[in-house]
């Protein structure tokens, strides 16, 4: 790691190295595919959070006043597609694993640079399907679509949606393909697989819940579609169909799609954890493997969505005592990043709020995930906002927090420069507080009885529906201030150093925006993942030469 | 080389995994409803025609030994055995289509499409197994479409493959390219080898 | 436990108390893990705050002791809570053996009820308290779920298939009913109440209003429309098999297999003949698929529940007359058409 080899500002680097739209649509540089991914995901995140604005409106009134029954069913049928296929899934890989695996192993870049840029144009395609059909109407079914309604009652446009879930569902695919083979055959030398950082043996998990689930939900998108089209009967009773079969087969896929939401996450998490406390992840070895079972469990527990179904009770069983299996390694890593801060140097840096306001609103979530798993519990919350509650503290108190956590962490990797760091404290804030407000309410309206999708409800559950209104509005707030800095600081941000927290981890031992190539030379790994003693400290220091170093603490 | 070479090969199996998860769906399906009208099942199977299955069973198998041997061509310099092995397995592909369309056109003839004009009729035909016949023509069909695609697809890959080696692209040093559509071929070869007793089979023990 | 807590709904079942003290053990351990490893981050976070900017921290190495620790004891906790939650579980899908039957029809986007002696309900159910009530349920379109919060039971209402659901009511009154399946358009419209009454005013509604005959007598005029006295003949002469005392036996199958002759057997039969055929019997019944709705379905149903041991000493295995409480419509003749 020679530190005259560094530059703090590169002359030519990834991002003005070529100029023109071709060489951003035509690239085969795993940095600027994950840009492109990046501007992708941002737009549908935010498309998906407008559906969620306006049927939060709706509810801020008992009764069903603003839209009619039919749009509101197609704005939350909308918010779930956008949020679950085109953000959640997609988020964390396609942008900041894109960008990073290659460089955390010491790569040139990924094993396939090609499909790569497929995947991206798939997604997009996709996406467009997708688009399309909410804008000639919308889709009605929920994003669950559970038949016989959406097979054969309902009359939106339920083809052209299922297409563009199809198609990108190959983007998730093709990603996974990508990270298994290269982080299997490209890791620099010295580079063992105990001496990876976390979040690459996150990204291998995902990629493996990737690369198993996601054909199964295009069968099940293929099925729905040829029984609208033939009326095959295969799930329709009166043909001798079985309408619940669906609901396995939707699931097997859909349960792990929720591990590949959070595992990515978990990694960025680990990584923010102990670069910002400068201490090695505590239990490394239990938190890779925890990773590992999570994407192997996650594949057995499917049936906890259907206790109330007519499944058997024995079925039941099973997936209940496998849901809580599944939930001890998750309790482990989050033990284990408690542990890290034990001594640790810790800062108090926009990534560290968003680490921990990920690990409290993980914990909760997972928790009311136990509330889930228990059958008689079960019964009566399941399909009531007591769910939301659980899946939006996870999804956006968790994953959420980890991608914008992990935005800020790697901001300088990405563009060079700095995120203003006053306004990254106080959004993480307005989101902490704006989350809650939102999602803690429905905990309770759930359990007092407030079904799902239901756009008039009982009057006593106004009140905690105005809460919820008033908290996604100042969320929405949240989102929009990172928004608007990240652009500013793209021309005015203070320009970085190439390793600004430091940390010895390979990203950070190339220069801050990367060099096309990624590291002048191969690197050479001589030292163990999250190595924190002085002399490491000493050369990352050494490269962390800038106009103007973050404040610390 | 080395290393791109076992990451094209890495990367080919991972695809493959994909794909079992693909077909498992569908298989899924078939083993729910075969157990559930195993009767429906066996008399609609039985109307498949098993000697062509058996035909189209042995030229994928000759076509996959045709592959190997392409492989080996490649693997050994061998430029003449290459081609040779390549155009006699898109052949063999080629004919497993042929026959295949053979057999739907007689199944649309006799009106066992499970479309608007299905037809469980004749005096043959046991009028109460109508539905789960239906039901076993709409998996037939599904699945076997389903492969014939994947057939359609390798046989484009072939004759890519064929052209670069006819351009002299690979030779012992490089013809990853050649061992990945090999390993895929294999692939389609084997969800044949399931199909043909899963679709053609059912009870035929007992006739 | 039946602590009634402000943000609890009303515990208006013999069921609720258990689901609620689940409920109120899980939040407790939830605010006392979180708040725990909240309050751990919190004071860490104060106490190991970075102080120089350039300081490096001593390394702790991890501890397989604290590792075991916290796997062991969470994994004991999740499965002690398995078992907790499968036991209510089991309490609410074992149906009892008695109790007063009715039948709910789930259609886009009402309920619609069938009491034993007749009375039908649209989107309100009158039932007695204290009394176990069993809900047989079937679904004319797509899938519904049952919902009442106040009993904290749901049960998904499928096409195809009859699921069931019970309580015993301990409180009067009217309680919420929803439905908790997204279903469509309407879905948040398809809701009523359950009105759970003294025995008294229950007595004094069950008398009131017309009806038009019970279900079972409603079941036997389908039965006669339908022909299907033409094969099931009272005397057994007919190419159908004995209906008589079938509700509740056990049914020799062709080909060696048995099954019990409960509602969704019945209603298969009529769907789909082919699927079972009774040992001794020609497969020549047609389908009567798609010939009368779920509710009319319920109806025959019900009739062929009533329908007592044969004439002749039969071989009527458990009594019709005990696994429904509904009314044993004495056996009329049948002539022959």
């Amino acid at each position: 790691m020679a530190a005259e080899t560094i530059h703090t500002s590169p002359r030519v680097h990834y991002i003005n190295a070529n100029y023109g739209w071709k060489s951003w649509l035509f690239t085969r540089d795993h940095k600027r595919i994950a840009l492109l991914y990046l501007a992708s995901v941002t737009l549908f995140f935010f498309l998906g959070g407008a559906y969620a604005v306006a049927l939060r409106l709706e509810l801020l009134t008992p009764q069903g006043d603003l839209v009619s029954a039919e749009t509101y069913n197609k704005l939350f049928t909308a918010h779930g597609i956008l949020m679950v296929f085109f953000f959640l899934i997609p988020a964390i890989p396609a942008v900041l694993g894109n960008f990073l695996v290659p460089l955390m192993i010491g790569a040139r870049d990924l094993a396939f640079p090609r499909i790569n840029l497929l995947s991206w144009y798939i997604y997009m395609v996709g996406g467009l399907f997708t688009l399309y059909a909410l804008i000639a109407g919308g889709v009605d079914t929920g994003w669950t679509f559970y038949t016989p309604y959406s097979s054969a009652f309902s009359n939106t446009h339920v083809l052209a949606v299922g297409i563009g879930i199809f198609i990108t569902g190959f983007s998730s695919i093709l990603t996974g393909l990508n990270f298994i083979v290269t982080i299997h055959t490209m890791r620099a030398p010295g580079m063992t697989w105990f001496r990876l950082p976390l979040f690459i043996w996150s990204h291998y998990a995902t990629s493996l819940i990737m690369i198993l689930g996601t054909p199964v939900i295009a069968i099940t998108v293929l099925l729905v579609a040829l029984e609208r089209i033939l009326k095959i009967g295969l799930f329709d009773p009166a043909l001798g169909g079985d309408p619940v079969l669906f609901q396995h087969l939707f699931w097997f896929y859909s349960h792990p799609a929720v591990y590949i939401m959070i595992l990515p996450s978990m990694g960025v998490i680990s990584e923010l954890v102990s670069n910002m406390t400068r201490k090695q992840i505590f239990g490394y070895k239990f938190v890779a493997f925890a990773s590992i079972a999570i994407a192997v469990f996650g594949f057995l527990v499917w049936g906890h969505h259907l206790f109330t179904s007519s499944q058997s009770i024995y079925a039941g069983m099973i997936f209940s005592i496998l849901s809580y299996a599944v939930s001890v390694p998750s309790a482990i890593k989050v033990f284990n990043w408690t542990a890290t801060l034990y001594k640790g140097s810790i800062s108090y840096q926009t990534p560290m709020l968003y680490a921990f306001g990920f690990i409290g609103l993980f914990l909760i979530g997972g928790m009311t995930g136990l509330f889930l798993a228990a059958l008689g519990l079960d019964v009566h919350v399941h399909d009531t906002y007591f769910v939301v509650a659980h899946f939006h503290y996870i999804m956006v108190g968790g994953t959420v927090m980890g991608y914008l956590g992990g935005m800020h962490y790697w901001w300088p990797k990405i563009s060079g420069r700095m995120y203003p760091e006053g306004w990254g404290r106080f959004s993480a804030l307005v989101i902490f507080v704006g989350f809650n407000l939102t999602f803690f309410p429905q905990f309770i309206a759930g359990y007092m009885g407030m079904p799902r999708r239901y756009y008039a409800y009982a009057p006593d559950f106004q009140v905690l529906n105005v809460m919820s209104t008033a908290g996604a509005s100042i969320l929405g707030v949240g989102y929009l201030i990172p928004m608007v800095y990240f652009i500013w600081s793209m021309r005015y941000g203070p320009v970085a150093a190439a390793n600004p927290w430091p940390s010895p981890s390979l990203e950070w031992q190339t220069s801050s925006p990367p060099p096309t190539e990624n590291f002048e030379e191969t690197p050479i790994v001589t030292w163990e993942a999250y190595q924190f003693d002085e002399q490491m400290m000493a050369s990352s220091q050494r490269s962390a030469v800038s106009d103007e170093l973050p404040a610390s603490g | 080389m080395e290393q791109q070479r076992e990451a094209g090969t890495l990367g080919m199996w991972v695809f493959l995994i994909t794909e079992i998860m693909f077909f498992g769906g569908l298989f899924m399906a078939y083993t729910l409803y075969r157990s559930m009208n195993a009767e429906g099942f066996a008399a609609a199977s039985h109307q498949l025609d098993v000697k062509l299955g058996a035909i189209n069973t042995v030229v994928l198998i000759a076509s996959s030994f045709t592959m190997a041997m392409a492989v080996y061509g490649s693997q050994t310099g061998k430029r003449q055995l290459l081609l040779v092995c390549l155009i006699l397995t898109m052949i063999f592909g080629a004919a497993f289509l042929g026959i295949k369309a053979v057999e739907y056109n007689t199944k649309f003839e006799h009106h066992l499409f499970p479309g608007a004009g299905f037809k469980w009729e004749s005096p043959e035909h046991d009028p109460r197994l109508a539905q789960p016949a239906r039901m076993f023509f709409w998996i037939y069909f599904a699945m076997t479409s389903l492969h014939a695609l994947h057939m359609i697809i390798g046989l484009g890959v072939m004759a890519v493959i064929f052209y670069y080696a006819w351009r002299g692209r690979y030779s012992p040093e490089y013809h990853a390219p050649v061992e990945v559509s090999g390993l895929y071929w294999h692939f389609v070869d084997i969800v044949w080898i399931f199909l043909f007793p899963l679709l053609y089979l059912i009870g035929s023990h007992l006739h | 436990m039946l602590w009634q807590l402000p943000f609890l709904p009303v515990q208006a079942s013999t069921f609720a108390g258990r689901v609620d003290t689940l409920f109120l053990f899980l939040v407790a351990l939830t605010i006392v893990v979180s708040g725990g490893v909240a309050g751990l981050e919190f004071y860490f976070a104060v106490k190991y705050r970075r102080r120089t900017p350039d300081e490096v921290p001593p390394q702790v190495h991890g501890s397989m002791k604290l590792e075991v620790i916290w796997t062991v004891i969470p994994f004991i906790v999740a499965m002690g809570i398995f078992v907790w939650g499968a036991s209510v579980y089991f309490t609410l899908y074992r149906a009892p053996k008695e109790a007063l039957e009715i039948y709910v029809t789930g259609k886009q986007w009402m309920w619609r009820f069938q009491h034993p002696d007749g009375q039908r309900e649209i989107n309100e159910l009158h039932v007695p308290v204290g009394r176990r009530v069993k809900l047989l349920m079937a679904s004319e379109d797509v899938i519904h779920a049952f919902y009442v919060p106040a009993f904290r039971i749901k049960n998904d209402v499928v096409p195809g298939r009859y699921t069931t659901t019970w309580f015993e009511a301990t409180k009067s009154g009217p309680f919420d009913l929803y439905c908790a399946e997204y279903c469509g358009t309407n879905h948040s419209g398809m809701i009523g109440k359950v009105h759970v009454m003294e025995p008294a005013e229950y007595q004094a509604w069950l008398s009131g209003g017309a009806v038009e005959g019970s279900l079972a007598s409603r079941g036997e005029k389908l039965f006669q429309e339908q022909a299907c006295i033409t094969c099931h003949r009272a005397d057994a002469q007919g190419r159908g098999p004995l209906l008589n005392g079938l509700f509740g036996s056990r049914v020799a199958l062709q080909g060696g297999a048995t099954v019990i002759a409960d509602e969704a057997y019945i209603r298969e039969s009529i769907v789909n003949p082919q699927a079972k055929i009774v040992a001794g019997f020609q497969p020549l019944m047609p389908t009567f698929q798609g010939r009368f709705t779920e509710e009319r379905m319920l109806e025959l149903i019900a009739y062929i529940k009533s329908l007592g041991a044969p004439p002749q000493a039969g071989t009527s295995g458990a009594g019709a007359q005990g696994a429904a409480s509904g009314v044993a419509t004495p056996r009329p003749s049948q002539t022959p058409k």
